[in-house]
């Protein structure tokens, strides 16, 4: 892959609007919506076999939870009406177990009327909201007001807030597969699955997309977001399907799961955020949520059933991943990791991105001081983690071209085998996380702050992690020299991963060792009031937060690279 | 893509006719079509003309030919029933006919080293899991096939080519391999069970070759039952603690792919495991044993390779480091027994 940065504009490659397949869904918002709410009937129905007992009971549960998370969890973008629906469905239910006179199939009749309300609600709440309008003044805003902050940052000067030196793309780099993903684009539909490390991400990537020239990404987002009023507002400008994930009930999740799907196999382009939520601990996702993943599975295989067998009924998963010097959300991020893990009891921050004041600070700092962020967008696959060439064919480990269907064949016909497809879902789960690890790029805050940590961890070798990290700073102090010299270490591991193809490093890691070093410093988690890690008067390496500097560490966990200490 | 919707059955596909591939091509074809893949050609020739193997009479439906290429095409489902030592070699050989739609289910009870281009393993010393294949391992890392299975289980070639009762076990990640493998291989002789436990089963048949080696070397000193009862439940033990750091899980060990097949080869003659251990014990070398074979005794390798997994974890497996010592090194297997005698079990069963 090469090391440039990619800096320039790309063509759109639809220009029309009205050629988008987000553009075009929104179209055919009412219709879809009540497609989507019929076949999650279905796959409902499906799943409670003929029996009325178990839907019955699918129905009572889903109620007893709603009314649940309506009295003990209620946010600011629930609807009004939910109470009375909720207490429709409820007198509904209760009457139709009291009545002696219907016979089963009756019944079931009844039940299935009740399914069919439910599902056509959650598809509603589901379904973006997608203007087209909206989404030109949100780009406009996102790039023009980025830009403008960022010049007045960097160029001196009274007219600096006009110059138009320095763009976004100077502060958020983008490397690898771009060219491969617009041609794909146009070809098939795209799955873009990031890595997820801050709630910056969703618009990263939404500007990302932009950038690249392709139409909107419709994904789903934590419902929990749009309590948030500029996010609501980006968010349904940018696509964005609602994702609440308080609502566990079986009749939810495959009313999402159908969204998801039938979504695809419309053609539009989708983006997965496969790690449910942001990572916790700083590393890269390892364990993926499989759920929304099933869906490209079920989708592609749909298209092969109906017949759709060139590249335009094809489904194309690019991993991206998203780098970071800085997660303003690190601090507790990691608390609630070591909480979750940990016997002890961390008390926990409030969450950082909590109001729309808090944000709009960070993005000041952000761009007005200078941490870089880089975008590696990877290699196209097929549903199967088959690597696809500039065409959309899938190729095996030996270049051979492949059919896709081909997986998909029982006795030369396409199938449906749930339990196939769940097992095709594992893996490819796995093949996302190794492509994950493979474009994965290395910053030099990763480096300074992995061999700091694994440096404190073997000089006390006999402590576990959360004895460790309640060491009192003061006492940590790393010698300069023998810092460099460990660092030098691992950066040599990281170059021969590289030459493996293993992992990407980043062009400011090709310099000499203090200058690296220096830069890493600088960089590492750099607006945390209390920094991971700083040089101090004696030119030796402290820390100010043992958490933090485990936060950054944990990035370059996953390459073996612990073994060198 | 060739045209796949031909609606004629399609023939079941057999590589390798060693005594086991044979035995599972008889039991085939009692169904099905059979294509057999033999590699000399003088053995496809006997299978086509004479419809003989090795002078044994074989179903005469059987087809043999050379040509991986015509195999794959006319089979989707394909049995592999090679040993270990040339596994990797064949499935190579058949990797540019194979297709995703292809189901692959193999019969070998052995492992495969993977280790860096041009390592040995006297050079590497210890290896860890990702150092060792299992064959369907082998078979997803060489092919683009993925609906993989296994046969393993207490499946002696010479009582099943007689048609005598037995049983074995699919085991794939997929249902539909396993339902694939029950349609063809199930007869009024011939029980399949079951297991979505790939790798234990596939450890099963694996493991349970060190304890018929040790088990051949008691008998071949001359011991009684007594001895061989504790033989197999400690190697049962071994087993169990062994293929769990392999990532089996301990279900399958005590199923008919680990307990069944360890009874039936621990007390078998027929054994090729049983008899390298039994000929160790009247005093010939591993060398003399090996050049007297005629198929490969898949134990030794194991062996050697397990050898340098404990080394490599912090287990100890006391069965499996002196049978190494006894076959590479020159412990006498009386002093192995003796240290295994004193050495300190304490808890009898403590995985369960």
């Amino acid at each position: 892959m090469e090391n440039t940065y990619v800096k320039h504009q790309y063509e759109h490659i639809l220009p029309k609007k009205d050629e988008w397949p987000v553009v075009k869904l929104s179209k055919n918002r009412k219709e879809f919506v009540k497609k989507v709410a019929e076949s999650a009937k279905k796959s409902v129905l499906d799943l409670t076999g003929e029996s009325v007992d178990l839907l019955k009971e699918e129905l009572e549960t889903t109620l007893y939870r709603e009314k649940l998370r309506i009295k003990q969890n209620p946010w600011a973008v629930d609807p009004d009406d939910e109470k009375d629906f909720w207490n429709k469905v409820k007198s509904k239910l209760v009457q139709l177990s009291a009545e002696a006179s219907l016979t089963k199939t009756q019944k079931k009749k009844h039940y299935i009327a009740i399914l069919d309300e439910i599902t056509m609600r959650y598809s509603e709440e589901i379904a973006s909201n997608f203007v087209h309008t909206h989404y030109k003044i949100t780009r406009r805003i996102v790039t023009f007001g980025f830009s403008r902050l960022l010049n007045a940052a960097r160029v001196k000067g009274f007219k600096s807030i006009f110059s138009n030196q320095y763009t976004l793309q100077d502060k958020i780099q983008i490397t690898g597969e771009t060219d491969q993903i617009r041609e794909l684009a146009a070809k098939g539909t795209i799955v873009m699955v990031p890595t997820h490390f801050s709630n910056l991400d969703s618009i990263l990537i939404g500007w990302v997309i932009s950038v690249l020239g392709l139409p909107p990404f419709i994904y789903g987002a934590g419902l929990n977001l749009f309590n948030i009023s500029i996010f609501a507002y980006f968010m349904n400008a940018l696509g964005a399907y609602k994702v609440d994930r308080r609502k566990k009930n079986l009749i939810y999740l495959e009313t999402l799961k159908t969204y998801s799907s039938e979504s695809l196999q419309f053609g539009v382009h989708s983006l997965f955020f496969p790690g449910g939520t942001r990572s916790r601990s700083g590393a890269i996702e390892k364990k993926l949520k499989l759920g929304l993943l099933s869906t490209t599975i079920e989708a592609q295989r749909a298209n092969f059933q109906k017949g759709v067998t060139d590249s335009q009924g094809k489904i194309f998963i690019v991993p991206v991943t998203i780098n970071y010097h800085f997660v303003l959300e690190a601090p507790s991020l990691i608390q609630e990791y070591l909480t979750m893990t940990g016997q002890e009891r961390y008390y926990k921050e409030s969450d950082e991105f909590s109001t729309s004041y808090k944000i709009f600070k960070f993005l000041v700092k952000f761009f007005t001081k200078g941490s870089d962020i880089s975008v590696s967008i990877g290699r196209a696959m097929d549903v199967l983690g088959n690597y696809v060439d500039a065409e959309g064919n899938s190729m095996d480990k030996n270049g051979r071209q492949i059919n896709t269907m081909d997986y998909f064949l029982s006795a030369g016909k396409v199938n449906i085998d749930a339990q196939r497809e769940e097992e095709y879902t594992n893996f490819l789960g796995r093949r996302i996380v190794e492509e994950f690890h493979r474009i994965n790029r290395v910053f030099s805050s990763h480096l300074v702050a992995f061999t700091a940590f694994e440096m404190i961890k073997k000089e006390n070798k006999k402590m576990d992690l959360y004895s460790l990290l309640r060491l009192p700073e003061d006492d940590i102090f790393l010698v300069y020299v023998e810092f460099k010299e460990e660092c030098e270490r691992v950066l040599k591991r990281i170059y021969e991963l590289e030459a493996e193809g293993k992992l990407q490093v980043a062009p400011h890691l090709k310099q000499g060792i203090d200058a690296i070093i220096d830069h890493g410093l600088a960089n590492v988690g750099m607006y945390h009031a209390k920094r991971p890690l700083v040089k101090n008067d004696l030119g030796n390496i402290e820390t100010q937060d043992m958490t933090l500097l485990y936060y950054y560490h944990n990035r370059l966990e996953g390459y073996g690279l612990e073994k060198l200490f | 893509m060739a045209s796949k919707n031909s609606s004629k059955e399609k023939s079941i596909g057999v590589v390798g006719m060693g005594s086991f591939g044979t035995s599972i091509a008889n039991i085939l074809a009692e169904k099905s079509k059979v294509i057999a893949y033999a590699r000399r050609p003088e053995v496809v020739d006997e299978i086509n003309t004479l419809h003989k193997v090795e002078g044994l009479p074989i179903n005469e439906k059987i087809i043999a030919t050379h040509d991986p290429e015509y195999l794959c095409k006319s089979c989707d489902t394909i049995f592999f029933m090679i040993p270990s030592a040339g596994f990797q070699e064949v499935v190579r050989l058949f990797s540019p006919y194979l297709y995703p739609y292809h189901i692959v289910i193999h019969g070998t009870k052995g492992l495969c080293l993977n280790l860096p281009q041009g390592k040995t393993l006297e050079e590497v010393g210890t290896i860890s899991r990702s150092n060792i294949l299992t064959m369907s391992e082998v078979i997803l890392k060489e092919t683009v096939v993925i609906r993989v299975g296994c046969l393993a289980g207490p499946n002696l070639a010479k009582e099943m080519y007689e048609g005598q009762p037995a049983a074995t076990v699919v085991a794939s990640k997929f249902n539909e391999v396993i339902l694939e493998g029950q349609r063809l291989l199930r007869t009024d002789k011939f029980q399949v069970y079951g297991n979505s436990d790939i790798i234990g089963v596939e450890l099963s048949g694996v493991l349970k070759n060190i304890i018929a080696i040790a088990a051949g070397a008691l008998a071949g000193l001359g011991l009684g039952e007594n001895a061989k009862g504790l033989l197999v439940s400690r190697g049962m033990v071994e087993l169990v603690y062994l293929g769990n750091a392999m990532g089996g899980s301990v279900k399958s060990f005590i199923g008919l792919a680990g307990i069944g097949d360890l009874v039936a080869t621990c007390n078998s003659t027929l054994s090729r495991n049983f008899t390298v251990g039994y000929r160790l014990a009247k005093g010939e070398s591993l060398e003399e044993i090996m050049n007297t074979m005629e198929e490969v005794a898949e134990g030794i390798n194991t062996v050697r390779l397990m050898k340098a997994f404990v080394e490599g974890t912090n287990m100890r497996a006391p069965i499996t480091e002196n049978l190494y010592k006894v076959l590479f090194g020159d412990l006498k297997i009386e002093e192995a027994l003796q240290y295994l005698m004193k050495y300190p079990f304490s808890v009898d069963v403590d995985f369960l």
